[in-house]
């Protein structure tokens, strides 16, 4: 169980011959070896990585090694080609790592995906992937920091997210599914969705929300974790960034009173939602929870 | 990237659009000489990446060239907000009998692009929405759906637009959307509009920033960059491909990725520390990356102790503190540097670190709480 992935996620790596893209198919080939299925690099097509077959395209893996999801390495400018590739080859679930696309081929490649099916559905761009503890791990997140259990983890951000994790685990505190939704402004899958998913997610039984300043995706959260049944911690930085400034990631500023942390700290009060101050005060609030 | 409204104009007017007569000026005796050219009264604007230009004293109606001319030895050098005026915009003054607004941004929340039109120009659109949104009329559109004429002239009708200038301004909108997405930009603006006496459409004010991911389908924008905004450590930071945001305070940061550093900053911050800035040295950071970055914290003066936060995920601990150890050797290091290397080869990068003077911390707070102590103590 969990969200988006799991022991049935058949995973197909776009981009598998580039430095990144072998070295994290085999990482995540460790995690699960059931789970990677397939490469694909056009040009490439019969060779493999290390055993894992490398196809010119996705409708090839998609059809002789059955994936269902696929992972994208590929550089910038080929991105958005490889994740329409990928839900017009039949994929539902497009896991994009890549950082620095341009916001348009985004706002194009989103668009796109919407209108091959309600099911077909992206996490990032510029995201360190989606783990669901001891079934499947899809991305570049550590694996062994994980550890099997009730919380579900959702974040804008990747070091952060295995800061928390990290500590969590040191705690005994494990988790079902831990999802880095990706630090661009425009995001496939937003806080509302993974929060959604958790809702109906057995092995979930509580989330870490950790959000960052920019944009208004964790006032959309605090708006709708009313609705529901299982407790939220949040967690929200760049508390003391400048405004105007972007902060590492594309979707990190400020821009007027848009996207403060103090707007974002307020929203989740308002709802009810307990905000942590530090990443230790994360960990102390949700055992208490437990 | 953000452009200087002299740029913006430049390229409204490739794309069709009209804008005041004028020319930019960086000395006063420029200025006459663009003044002299031009007719009757003449504006002369501060071009600097800020609003509210105008409420600071950037921006002077003249009458004659003489006037212009102290006008621009006025502004030039002036501080707006932090940033030196280092270029005038000396152009014909417009009367406009209304004025409008028309813009085409990025909207996040809809995952699409936002095209907004507003028949109350001249003043902050978030102002406007926020006190009479029924003068606001927004439409959303992706760029391969695009946006026609018609839909532009429904839009400006339902803003409140006079009749008689829709087929114009029409014509405007559907040129600043193609602008807008031919140029890769994050948003393309208008304000105000104005609509003169005869019965023209000049673009007054014009703003545009372009999406920086998309830079290597425009090899020309590297020269429309200006750096007269930005403080000389982040231009340093930019020639070394570094993400560097300048914050003022004493504590050097370097982490690896935005959310981890945001949240450094904030602990040292929630210690009673300062930091001197943002660093974020990204995934897969090598020992030249490090190196590079200690090089750059090291030019700010002010910096007395350094903080390095290293998670590793897709980062090698072992590579963090090599790089650390050749920056030491390389630069002469001799601040106070406390280290928090955790992840992917941690025990092997403690081990490099182990015999040095570096000090080392088990959890963030734990290096922050350090970090500040070493700051604050005495030096």
């Amino acid at each position: 169980m969990g969200i988006f992935v799991d022991k049935h996620t058949r995973l197909v790596v776009q981009g598998i011959t580039g430095r990144e893209g072998r070295f994290h198919a085999l990482r995540m080939r460790d995690y699960n070896p059931d789970v990677v299925v397939a490469g694909v690099t056009p040009g490439r097509g019969g060779q493999d990585v290390e055993g894992i077959p490398v196809f010119d395209t996705v409708a090839e893996a998609v059809e002789q090694r059955g994936a269902n999801t696929s992972c994208v390495f590929v550089p910038s400018r080929a991105a958005e080609d490889a994740v329409v590739e990928a839900f017009a080859s039949g994929i539902e679930l497009v896991v994009c790592i890549t950082e620095g696309i341009p916001t348009l081929d985004v706002i194009d490649m989103l668009d796109q995906a919407k209108k091959e099916g309600s099911r077909c559905r992206v996490i990032g761009p510029n995201c360190p992937g989606i783990i669901t503890c001891g079934e499947a791990s899809v991305g570049i997140m550590p694996g062994q920091i994980f550890q099997r259990g009730p919380i579900g983890v959702i974040s804008r951000s990747g070091t952060l997210t295995y800061e928390v994790v990290s500590l969590l685990s040191s705690r005994g505190i494990g988790q079902s599914t831990c999802i880095g939704i990706g630090g661009d402004p425009i995001i496939g899958t937003t806080f509302v969705d993974s929060l959604e998913a958790f809702e109906e997610d057995d092995d979930t039984h509580a989330i870490v929300l950790i959000g960052e300043i920019g944009g208004r995706d964790e006032e959309e959260a605090a708006a709708f974790i009313g609705s529901m049944t299982k407790p939220v911690v949040a967690f929200v930085s760049g508390r003391t960034a400048p405004p105007g400034k972007r902060m590492g990631h594309a979707g990190a500023i400020v821009s007027g009173s848009m996207g403060t942390a103090e707007s974002k700290v307020k929203a989740f009060q308002e709802a009810g939602v307990p905000v942590a101050d530090t990443v230790n005060e994360v960990v102390d609030i949700i055992s208490e929870l437990l | 990237m953000k452009l200087h409204e002299y740029q913006a104009k430049e390229i409204m007017r490739r794309y069709g659009i009209a804008t005041p007569h004028g020319r930019v000026a960086e000395t006063p005796d420029e200025a006459y000489e663009i003044a002299s050219e031009l007719k009757g009264h003449v504006v002369v604007k501060a071009q600097v990446h800020v609003g509210g230009r105008g409420k600071a004293g950037g921006i002077s109606v003249v009458k004659t060239p003489e006037e212009a001319r102290d006008a621009a030895s006025r502004i030039l050098g002036m501080n707006i907000k932090g940033l030196t005026v280092g270029k005038v915009l000396v152009e014909q003054a417009v009367e406009a009998v209304k004025e409008y607004y028309l813009g085409v941004t990025v909207d996040r929340s809809q995952k699409s692009i936002a095209i907004i039109a507003s028949s109350e120009g001249g003043v902050d659109i978030e102002e406007v929405a926020a006190k009479t949104p029924e003068k606001i009329a927004k439409v959303w559109t992706t760029p391969r759906e695009g946006f026609m004429p018609w839909q532009a002239r429904a839009l400006a009708l339902s803003a409140g637009f006079d009749g008689r200038v829709i087929t114009q301004v029409g014509g405007y909108f559907s040129s600043l959307f193609r602008l807008f997405k031919q140029e890769d930009a994050e948003l393309a603006e208008i304000n105000p509009l104005m609509l003169t006496k005869d019965g023209k459409v000049v673009a007054a004010d014009a703003k545009i920033t372009l999406d920086d991911n998309a830079l290597f389908r425009h090899p020309g924008y590297g020269g429309l960059w200006e750096a007269e905004g930005d403080d000389p450590l982040e231009q340093e930071a930019r020639r070394r491909r570094l993400t560097y945001v300048k914050l003022g305070g004493d504590i050097g940061v370097i982490g690896n990725g935005a959310g981890l550093v945001m949240a450094t900053i904030d602990a040292i911050k929630a210690e009673g520390g300062e930091a001197a800035n943002f660093l974020d040295i990204g995934g897969g950071a090598r020992a030249e990356v490090v190196q590079n970055a200690l090089e750059l914290i090291l030019m700010d003066k002010a910096v007395k102790a350094i903080l390095i936060n290293v998670f590793g995920g897709i980062t090698r601990c072992d590579e963090v503190a090599q790089g650390l150890l050749t920056a030491i050797e390389s630069v002469n290091l001799d601040l106070p540097v406390v280290v928090r290397l955790v992840g992917t080869r941690e025990k092997e990068g403690r081990a490099l670190l182990r015999d040095t003077p570096v000090v080392t911390a088990d959890t963030m707070v734990d290096a922050a709480k350090r970090i500040v102590a070493i700051a604050g103590g005495g030096m």
